[in-house]
């Protein structure tokens, strides 16, 4: 992976300046050094926006520890979905990356950890293959090296251009998370917006402590979807983390600047087993 | 046979649809002796989208778990047109783990458009209830077999379908998403689910080209009672079999069938 430096660089092609951002929510005018020292949250606001794989690393693992695995895995298009390979052309060009996760191994407040991002740049983060792979391959990983896993997820859900193949990975991660945490290791996933689908029904909500992010959506059905079929009105603030912890669906909420905080005590509380 | 012959993956789709095609619980009547129905989740409620027990297949006890529709309009609306809440996946959990408890293999019977989309079903863990399901059948320590008789509606499908050995029926089908949702998304239009239907290779035949099934049973020119049969006679050989494995090499297999699921350079 990619310094933030080199990440920038690569997405604007050369030019180490990136536009400012802008607030969907207030409309705010956000220059990049600003947003990245504020974490992707808005100075006026408080919106939190959708960070990038290479923007999550950056403010939660030590600097310099970060060691990508699998970086270059790519999709074979399975089903020979029409115009999908220009798709993973195009995800590829635009975000930087050959899939929707990055994996590798990292230290927290130097506490060993395997650690997968999603990424939303890349067709929304959502699940084919590559993705199942990379993820079941970083827990197999894990299981093998007595690490705990972290986490952060944003996905669309199953992507849909690999058929029954993408459908499939959520056994398949199920799988090697049920042995990862059958041999006692910890898996603690971080729901960011959105969380959604086969996603939620499957790894996501698979963790041993499970945290979201402020107002992040986090559903198995869309709501669109869940409108049209029933007719019914959803309720406001519908489906959010907050709706999720009162439901009884996740450990916590914790603010992203406090993030990496709480993920290092939780660690260090379950830092007793040696690694191998 | 194969997905270039005469009969199109639509016709596939609305086959594997039809109200008049035998769901879970006709294979139950047909297949299971002495089956005594067992209700509830034991947490809140009881779905009728999914029926389950216990039974005998060929004098071998054994735990049954099947999506059902119903068959009048009065049973469809109590069956929630068999797309189970949460608590249907619960039961289903609960009931797996009482087979594990007392080692006599699962039978699953998935037919079923997805899992219910509703309000009360987010409040109740939608989710959370499949991701269970996968995570636990992933290491219960008894044999699975999964048929899909129907249509095998995306993840609320597969909260039934991780197991040893997966059948699908000639005419079933097994999808991540529904030809008609995926036709609106991506072409903005659900009266293209034809074409989407082809190409999201869901019928019995892409399946077990995939690796993803094991086992078509042949439905051509034969009644719904010689097709039970056919599926019958499989499961029992397949259970005889499976039941001699060790417990470890069993879940290892199990981890392999998915494990190797997936096509990347």
């Amino acid at each position: 992976m990619a310094s933030i430096k080199e990440f920038i660089s690569s997405i604007t092609k050369g030019n180490t300046e990136q536009p400012p951002r802008v607030c969907k929510h207030c409309n705010t005018e956000i220059p990049y050094t600003e947003y990245l020292a504020n974490q992707g949250v808005c100075p006026s606001c408080g919106t939190y926006f959708r960070l990038r794989a290479v923007e999550r690393l950056d403010i939660t693992v030590d600097k310099g520890s970060f060691q990508e695995i699998d970086k270059k895995l790519r999709s074979k298009d399975p089903i020979g979905f029409p115009d999908y390979a220009e798709k993973l052309e195009k995800a590829e060009k635009l975000s930087g990356l050959t899939e929707g996760v990055v994996c590798g191994t990292a230290k927290i407040s130097g506490f060993d950890c395997a650690v997968f991002v999603m990424d939303s740049a890349f067709m929304m983060g959502s699940m084919g293959t590559v993705v199942g792979e990379k993820i079941t391959r970083l827990f197999e990983k894990a299981t093998a090296l007595n690490l705990p896993v972290i986490g952060f997820i944003t996905s669309g859900g199953a992507r849909m251009q690999e058929g029954i193949f993408s459908l499939m990975q959520m056994a398949k991660i199920s799988g090697a998370v049920q042995r990862h945490s059958a041999a006692g290791n910890l898996y603690i996933p971080v729901l960011t917006d959105p969380t959604t689908g086969g996603i939620t029904a499957s790894f996501a909500m698979q963790g041993d402590i499970i945290i979201a992010e402020p107002k992040a959506l986090i559903g198995f059905a869309g709501q669109r979807v869940i409108e049209q079929t029933t007719g019914q009105k959803l309720p406001a603030g519908f489906q959010r983390a907050e709706f999720q912890l009162k439901h009884g669906f996740v450990d916590m909420i914790e603010e992203r600047p406090r993030m990496a905080y709480t993920l290092a005590k939780l660690l260090a509380l379950h830092a007793g087993k040696k690694t191998k | 046979m194969g997905r270039y012959d005469a009969v199109t993956p639509y016709e596939r789709v609305q086959a594997a649809r039809n109200g008049h095609r035998p769901m879970g619980s006709f294979y139950i009547d047909h297949m299971i002796d002495d089956f005594v129905e067992l209700h509830g989740d034991r947490r809140f409620g009881d779905d009728a989208a999914i029926v389950a027990g216990v039974g005998y297949l060929n004098r071998m006890p054994v735990t049954v778990i099947a999506m059902e529709r119903g068959n009048t309009i009065e049973e469809r609306m109590e069956r929630n047109f068999g797309c189970p809440e949460p608590e249907g996946y619960r039961k289903a959990l609960r009931l797996m783990k009482q087979a594990e408890k007392f080692q006599r293999p699962v039978i699953c019977f998935i037919g079923s458009s997805g899992a219910y989309c509703g309000i009360d079903a987010e409040e109740r863990g939608q989710g959370l209830a499949i991701a269970e399901n996968l995570y636990e059948m992933m290491g219960l320590t008894t044999p699975i077999i999964s048929v899909v008789v129907g249509e095998g509606g995306s993840g609320g499908a597969l909260a039934l379908g991780v197991c040893d050995v997966a059948v699908m029926l000639e005419n079933a089908v097994y999808s991540v998403i529904s030809p008609e949702g995926c036709a609106s998304i991506l072409w903005k239009d659900a009266s293209k689910a034809p074409d989407a239907a082809e190409h999201l290779r869901l019928t019995s035949f892409d399946l077990k080209e995939f690796d993803v099934i094991e086992k078509i049973i042949p439905e051509e020119g034969k009644s719904p009672r010689e097709i039970c049969s056919s599926l019958k006679a499989f499961l029992i050989d397949e259970l005889n079999r499976l039941t001699q494995l060790p417990k470890d090499e069993l879940l290892n297999k199990r981890y392999e069938k998915f494990r190797k699921i997936g096509a990347f350079k």
